[in-house]
């Protein structure tokens, strides 16, 4: 082997990829070019492993403005305004380092919302850990949330919702998946495109160095191995800067100063410039020269660095004087780092040599595309009940449940974030979705995050669904209707066994629901390699989806409100596959019915648009049992329910799926309720009443009853306890 | 009635403080940091809250020092009204205009949540006109925010209920100068001013901005 393909490995490249550049090029590439075509050619910048599979996605409908492949998606939300939205991995940075790892996926996908032009205006973290048993599990989780804060906290975005998870296969892979909203006027969308011969590229706020370098291909765009210290591949946050950076870049966007703007992420400058030079059929011209550096580094590496808070804007020169003085204003560096010329080259100099000459397009959309093998694992079996051991005390087993880390409030993490800064939010964590007001206006949107990684590890499509309308009916039962979603689809190593089979089974299930829902993804992420030598994770598309609420004073919570009020439950029967019941993949849930869910769903929002819906909260995890619970301690009040019995009593209360919600109305609602339900394919049961301070169940002659104050004691010290 | 809502870079409620200033009837107007005189027609500031300059060196440190803070110190000595929340509590108190400081909390962590507060001393205008010991519901959110020093050597105008996760000296939420004209606390008015946030009580506090200067 010569030491140049030696390189190449090194660099990440395969054999195939590094043989494809001298064909496509013409000759062999620089030194500084096989680093660039290495990162940009990564599965985490080309996604050559997944886009194919993606085009399954429907991307199209009428509020859509921007779809996948721009920064963040953005859609209409009326009212002269328009929401972008992006959820984003930062999955291996935080498995090395996960204070600084967190941290710096929060700002990246900050600057993507802010490059679209538009005002950050919520934050949202999906999470998921090894069980908290494990001492390094404690660490991931503990700092992961510290690093959010951290940076959230400091930019004054709040973080008003996201989930956490804690099962074993996450144990040598964490997930940290963020995921930001902002809004924009239509008209003031901005977008990546370079544009105008003469124009100047401006690179605008922190000085660049050697961190992070690498870290698109060698972190995450392959396996962790135990033994390797990959933690110079990791940025370092400054929130502070990137507050400054956000005052500054739209105040820009505001004045029109900008002709394009664009984040530094993966990969550095030379992704930023090359997708905006691909985008708008130019060609850059950068002196690598007048980058400003925090320490000596090489071209390549300043090619490559992935220094964070930085952006990179097109600007007339006419303008030019204006930008820098707004930025100066704000104690930013901005520099004018090249210019839009004619052609397709993106060409970077230094010390007046040539370093790099190649049509930017080559290095953003001519990586190779692999069509990953789809070997169908074995089709899983459902539980045999006959095996699982039934709760003897099922008061105690309820109890038990709403003490589990994955089921237990989510208090300890989502008081560490700021989650109402810029008097917004409207209903703030812990409920089936957050709230936020849109300023200037008498809309609100929700928001929310959800995976059914179980019921994906134990079939990827009706996993894949129920990820989908899990999502949706969290919307719907605050009163939202669902407009657009975003999605980051954590999966192990395509290559290998059934994962790219899986992969495909997801996004089709997931694209049934989508569909069905009339709901386009707009924007998205892949991140694969996510396991080690000795386990991989479940296969976990997480679905970040935005709903609407026409007004913002409409919202509806999932705390019961009123003695008397009546508990109604709308859905088909739970399982104990895949539940938290039986604590892991087990089984293999019934196939999910999208009419039967999509119907429901429609039913709360018919019924939440009539205002007749005092309390709603979709059944998760834990099931019934444990969604009544929730709702009593939200709300401060009992409630007395007595469920069909003909099934087994466990499965009847801790059961999970069947897309349903517990909904209250009052007494002389129900009516209504019925009616609105009529001709539907819903399954309706008044099941009970609210009032007292116990939360009871009754299935056939056994009962169940907790007080309040234990079933609150138990929800509120789980997530602490385990932590202790 | 104009209120100068001071910006600092790294402030973060300006934006929020200036629309509940608003919905009091008042004006605001932003201040600049960097600039050595407020609005000519202020009649009041309010330093919001946020991580000024980064928090660097320490909370307030290096705004109580910024240009603006001479303008603001002129106001205040001419018995003009200056509430600081959170951030600017912190830069009062670093200014020297309130007495104390602000430590890191108890709970060495971040704490957002939805505090049971009340009247400490019925006296100043920063309380509505409420009698001692009434109750008002606003939120927290901050990292260094356990007030610490001489509890008889300042004017506590505000008290945590038995819930003090901060861990702050005799349960200070906020003080205010012996003349009361000049008020820090580290709850947040400025999310405790529309209904649809689930409490208006911040428009007490946030009122003795409107009042006559003392």
């Amino acid at each position: 082997m010569t030491t140049a393909t030696a390189r190449h490995r090194r660099l990440g490249l395969t054999d195939d990829e590094a043989a494809r550049i001298p064909e496509l090029l013409g000759r062999e590439p620089s030194d500084a070019e096989l680093v660039m075509f290495s990162l940009m050619w990564s599965e985490h910048c080309s996604y050559k492993h997944s886009r194919p599979l993606l085009r399954a996605f429907p991307t199209a409908g009428p509020r859509v403005l921007q779809g996948p492949g721009e920064n963040a998606g953005v859609v209409d939300v009326g009212d002269g305004l328009a929401v972008a939205l992006k959820i984003e991995s930062h999955n291996h940075p935080s498995a090395v380092e996960p204070f600084e790892g967190a941290a710096t996926g929060v700002g990246g996908i900050v600057r993507d919302i802010l490059a679209m032009g538009a005002r950050p205006i919520a934050l949202l973290d999906s999470l998921r850990f090894g069980e908290l048993a494990s001492p390094r599990s404690r660490h991931l989780f503990t700092r992961s949330v510290a690093g959010i804060g951290h940076y959230g906290n400091c930019i004054g975005v709040p973080t008003v919702g996201g989930e956490v998870a804690f099962d074993d296969r996450y144990e040598d892979s964490c997930l940290v998946n963020a995921m930001c909203v902002g809004v924009v006027a239509p008209e003031g969308v901005l977008r990546a495109a370079a544009s105008g011969q003469g124009n100047a590229l401006v690179l605008i706020g922190n000085r660049t160095g050697r961190d992070g370098i690498g870290g698109a291909s060698v972190l995450a765009s392959a396996e962790l191995d135990e033994d390797e210290d990959k933690r110079p591949s990791v940025q370092v946050s400054d929130p502070f800067t990137e507050r400054k950076l956000m005052d500054c870049c739209l105040e820009l966007a505001g004045a029109g100063a900008l002709v394009a703007l664009q984040d530094l992420g993966a990969a550095g400058l030379t992704s930023a410039a090359s997708e905006m030079a691909a985008k708008g059929r130019v060609g850059l011209d950068i002196d690598l020269d007048l980058v400003p550096l925090r320490e000596a580094l090489a071209p390549a590496e300043i090619l490559v660095s992935e220094s964070q808070e930085r952006m990179l804007a097109v600007v007339e020169p006419a303008r030019l004087d204006e930008v820098v003085a707004v930025c100066r204003r704000w104690d930013l560096d901005a520099t004018r780092i090249g210019s839009v010329t004619e052609g397709e080259a993106m060409v970077a100099r230094a010390g007046g040599e040539v370093v790099a000459d190649l049509p930017a397009r080559l290095l953003a959309d001519e990586a190779p595309v692999y069509e990953v093998p789809r070997h169908p694992a074995p089709a899983a079996e459902p539980l045999d009940l006959a095996a699982v051991p039934e709760p003897a005390d099922l008061a105690a087993a309820w109890r038990d449940l709403l003490a589990r880390p994955n089921l237990a409030s989510k208090r300890w993490v989502y008081e560490r974030y700021d989650h109402l800064v810029g008097a917004n939010t409207i209903r703030r964590p812990g409920g089936d979705a957050a709230v936020v007001r849109l300023p200037g206006s008498e809309r609100a949107i929700a928001l929310t995050t959800d995976c059914a990684e179980r019921h994906c590890e134990l079939d990827p499509r009706g996993g894949g669904r129920a990820s989908v309308l899990e999502a949706a009916r969290n919307l719907a039962c605050v009163g939202a209707r669902p407009v657009a979603a975003t999605d980051c689809l954590n999966f192990a190593n395509p290559e290998k066994g059934s994962t790219g089979w899986r992969l495909a089974e997801a996004i089709a299930g997931m694209s049934e629901a989508l569909t069905a829902l009339s709901v386009p993804v707009v924007s998205g992420n892949v991140s694969l390699y996510n396991e080690s030598a000795g386990r991989a994770i479940h296969p976990t598309p997480v679905v970040g989806m935005m709903g609407l609420l026409e007004r913002a004073d409409a919202s509806v919570g999932q705390g019961f409100i009123a003695e008397g009020d009546l508990v109604v439950l709308a859905g088909d029967d739970g399982v104990l596959d895949a539940s938290e019941a039986v604590g892991g993949a087990l089984g293999r849930p019934p196939d999910v019915d999208v009419d039967r869910e999509v119907a429901t769903i429609e039913l709360v929002l018919a019924a939440a648009g009539e205002g007749i819906l005092r309390s709603a909260h979709d059944v998760s995890g834990g099931g019934l049992a444990v969604a009544l619970a929730e709702s009593a301690i939200a709300g401060g009040l009992g409630a007395e329910v007595a469920l069909a019995p003909g099934r087994r009593d466990d499965e009847v209360l801790f059961g999970e799926g069947g897309g349903r919600v517990l909904l209250t109305v009052r007494p002389e609602d129900e009516g209504r309720l019925r009616a609105l339900a009529a001709g539907a394919p819903v399954r309706l049961a008044t099941v009970g009443a609210v009032g007292g301070q116990d939360v009871a169940a009754r299935v056939g002659d056994r009962e169940a009853r907790l007080p309040l104050d234990a079933a609150r004691a138990a929800h509120e010290g789980g997530l602490p306890e385990a932590l202790a | 009635m104009t209120v100068a809502v001071v910006r600092f870079p790294g402030s973060l409620d300006h934006d929020s403080a200036r629309r509940a200033v608003e919905r009091l009837g008042a004006r605001a107007e932003y201040a600049w940091h960097a600039d050595g005189e407020l609005p000519a027609e202020t009649t009041a500031v309010l330093l919001p809250g946020g991580f000024s300059y980064g928090d660097h060196l320490r909370c307030g440190a290096i705004a109580s020092r910024a240009p603006v803070m001479a303008a603001v110190r002129r106001h205040a000595e001419a018995g003009g009204r200056v509430v600081g929340i959170c951030n600017g509590f912190q830069v009062l108190c670093e200014a020297g205009l309130l007495p104390g400081a602000l430590r890191r909390n108890a709970t060495l962590s971040f704490v957002c949540r939805q505090m049971d507060l009340e009247v400490a001393d019925a006296e100043t205008p920063w309380t509505g006109g409420l009698p001692s010991g009434a109750g008002l519901s606003i939120p927290i959110k901050n990292n260094e925010g356990a007030w610490y020093g001489d509890p008889a050597a300042a004017r506590v105008v505000l008290r945590y209920g038995p819930d003090n996760p901060l861990g702050s000296t005799g349960r200070v939420a906020g003080i205010a100068s012996p003349a009361g004209n000049v008020m820090g606390l580290m709850p947040h008015p400025e999310e405790a001013c529309d209904p649809l946030l689930g409490s208006t009580d911040g428009g007490l506090v946030l009122s003795g901005l409107l009042g006559r200067a003392a």
